[in-house]
């Protein structure tokens, strides 16, 4: 049974990430992050609930829209935007960028920019753990579109040959980059695409954090106990565009405002305030807080130094 | 009282004769046994013992939990072996013909090479990938390259050739007990080669180092894998005529040790590389760009001995003709010499 208690704080984790990618998006309009991103406004349920199934100990591996997980499973807000805007104070010295998230001290091993690279990762670790008998499973995030690539297939196979304690979840938020699934698949619930591999595939409300939650835990519990991977997946939105300025016209506009009234906020926010344990002038207060926090993080970021050449050269290789 | 481990360290410590193939299989079993975070991975490795018997009766000797039977699915178990080496295992991967590393391309250049550095220093790879390449088989356009040039413009990646059996299983340990992916390349033409050798610590070959086979003044022949040998029965020849070859084996294609490579031809005066892939992209062109740039003086322009721009051919007579053979590289060195080039 889920309290209103962590009810709230799933809802609070959920508008941090939402706040933290309108300001990063803002940064980019700005010129003060640079390249591309990929924000996850939306999609925020999805993150925090199966992050909130792990244990510290547990694996992680995400992607490029990997923003939300890092924040949910507790990377500093300081050094994600450092990274985000090129310094040295950066969670990977600034060398790696939006796209490339990781915290060795939280587990978060990999964030990868090539769709579909993170699944073998995962599977690699899940088998460590199982080597180790050590009890940790692996988490590995990706979207849709990777789906249709060789290394989901090859890593189900081989998670399932091997009964790796790892959980697969798919973020469906309907567009791999800016074409349709329905154009680029012949199903419409990829959770079906567990069945060849005689794994669990369950299809999920992606923006309601508390089955996120429930299934999440379910899968965990399944990998922990020996059973073998599972295959989630979680039905969601991308708010905004797939990345850049990206205004994502490509969509109807029936279907986003459809989607946005579907906002995870929305969703849990109602519940919480339906529990009385949510008023509007306490989301107010929450937003404001969080805005502090991560303007003040972004005004150390700008401050920061920026990485050398020399910190560059010195991590091409360990010694 | 010495540990298990000295123990076992001073068990492999032997001279003796071995094939390349034993040498590769017994340098797997050393690290194993030292090292038990060290695991095996590929295709037909377990019962089958290896497509070439490299591996054969590791699965006996260290079960299941240590040698994996893959899918046939290069890209998604090179990728599994960077997922247990940034988790604390040490895997070796064996790629069954260095023509499948293309399948694993994502893995190799995109992940493992930049997964240090894309950290910020955080993790580290440390995996092996040995991969069996090499023409004289009759296998063929796809099971023939050596490939080792695929690999040498890549930061993050470490990429060896082991030419004999004692540098087999020197070379084959280090990149083992390296913290970074290393590509360990083989070349099947030699795994019948036998040689008398050390094992043990005192078998341990650096990454990194060149090494000069023969001596001599009027030339420098840089080569890797078959062609070493190759290049020394040519220089053997060419020393009944009088022209002295200095051969070297590469040994470590990145980071080139282009200090021994320097050193040689500022003495001679005279480069000819050679090697068994298509001369546009082969390695040679390295070697050469890195010595001119570098100011050494030439005599006469150095010259690249490769495969011409075709792939291999299946016909036996053909792919004989298209590999370079002692007689091809000896005619080639002895122009170089005489001044006919």
């Amino acid at each position: 049974m889920i309290t209103t208690e962590q009810l709230k704080h799933w809802y609070t984790e959920m508008l941090r990430i939402r706040l933290f990618e309108d300001k990063t998006q803002e940064l980019f309009l700005r010129n003060l992050v640079q390249g591309t991103t990929h924000l996850c406004q939306g999609q925020e349920a999805v993150s925090v609930g199966v992050i909130a199934a792990l244990e510290a100990k547990d694996y992680v591996t995400m992607t490029y829209r990997g923003h939300g997980q890092a924040l949910a499973r507790g990377m500093s807000m300081d050094g994600i935007f450092a990274e985000l805007m090129g310094k040295r104070s950066g969670v990977s010295l600034g060398l790696g960028g939006s796209m490339h998230l990781t915290d060795a001290r939280l587990n978060m091993i990999g964030c990868f920019a090539i769709v579909g690279a993170g699944l073998p990762v995962a599977v690699g670790a899940a088998m460590s753990a199982k080597l180790r008998g050590d009890g940790r499973v692996s988490v590995t995030f990706f979207g849709d579109g990777a789906t249709n690539i060789g290394t989901f297939h090859e890593a189900l196979n081989m998670a399932s040959v091997w009964k790796a304690p790892v959980i697969f979840v798919i973020e469906n938020n309907l567009y791999g980059e800016y074409t349709p699934m329905r154009m680029t698949a012949p199903i419409d619930d990829l959770a079906e695409r567990a069945q060849p591999f005689r794994m669990p595939g369950v299809v999920v409300d992606g923006n309601d954090v508390e089955k996120v939650y429930a299934t999440a835990t379910e899968a965990v519990a399944r990998a922990r106990r020996g059973e073998g991977p599972s295959l989630l997946e979680c039905k969601t939105y991308r708010h905004k565009g797939h990345s850049r300025t990206d205004p994502g016209k490509y969509r109807p506009e029936a279907e986003v405002k459809a989607w946005l009234a579907r906002d995870p906020l929305i969703i849990t926010g109602a519940k919480l305030r339906e529990a009385g344990a949510l008023t509007d002038d306490e989301d107010e207060q929450l937003r404001s807080e969080f805005n502090a926090q991560i303007d003040a993080a972004v005004e150390l970021a700008q401050a920061a130094e920026a990485p050398t050449l020399e910190d560059a050269r010195q991590n091409v290789y360990a010694r | 009282m010495s540990t298990l481990a000295e123990t076992q360290v001073g068990a492999q410590a032997e001279t003796r004769e071995l094939t390349y193939r034993e040498a590769i299989r017994l340098a797997l079993e050393h690290e194993m046994e030292q090292d038990p975070t060290v695991l095996l991975l590929g295709e037909d490795i377990g019962d089958a013992g290896g497509p070439f018997k490299t591996s054969e009766g590791l699965l006996k000797r260290f079960g299941s939990n240590r040698v994996f039977d893959t899918p046939i699915a290069e890209n998604c178990f090179v990728g599994v072996g960077i997922g247990m080496a940034v988790t604390g295992f040490r895997p070796v991967v064996e790629i069954m013909f260095a023509d499948f590393l293309a399948v694993a391309f994502d893995a190799i250049v995109n992940e493992a090479a930049k997964y240090r550095y894309m950290s910020g220093g955080k993790f580290a790879v440390p995996l092996t990938i040995r991969a069996i390449g090499g023409g004289t088989g009759r296998f063929g356009a796809q099971h023939s390259q050596t490939a080792e040039s695929w690999f040498t413009g890549i930061p993050g990646l470490r990429v060896v050739a082991a030419a004999t059996a004692p540098d087999a299983y020197g070379l084959l340990r280090s990149a083992i007990r390296d913290p970074n992916p290393v590509l360990f390349f083989e070349h099947k033409g030699l795994y019948v080669r036998k040689a008398e050798m050390t094992t043990g610590e005192r078998g341990l070959v650096p990454i990194g180092k060149a090494r000069v086979n023969r001596l001599g003044k009027d030339v420098t022949v840089v080569a890797t894998l078959l062609m070493v040998e190759r290049s020394l029965a040519a220089a053997a020849t060419l020393a009944e005529e009088g022209i002295e070859a200095e051969v070297i084996d590469l040994r470590t294609l990145h980071p080139m040790d282009l200090d021994t490579l320097r050193r040689s031809v500022e003495k001679t005066g005279r480069l000819v590389t050679v090697e068994e892939q298509p001369k546009p992209q082969g390695w040679g062109n390295a070697v050469i760009a890195s010595l001119a740039e570098a100011g050494v003086p030439f005599k006469a322009p150095p010259v690249r001995i490769a495969l011409p721009d075709i792939p291999l051919a299946y016909s036996p007579g053909l792919e004989d003709a298209m590999l370079p053979s002692p007689a091809s590289i000896a005619e080639t060195i002895r122009q170089l010499v005489r001044g006919g080039r």
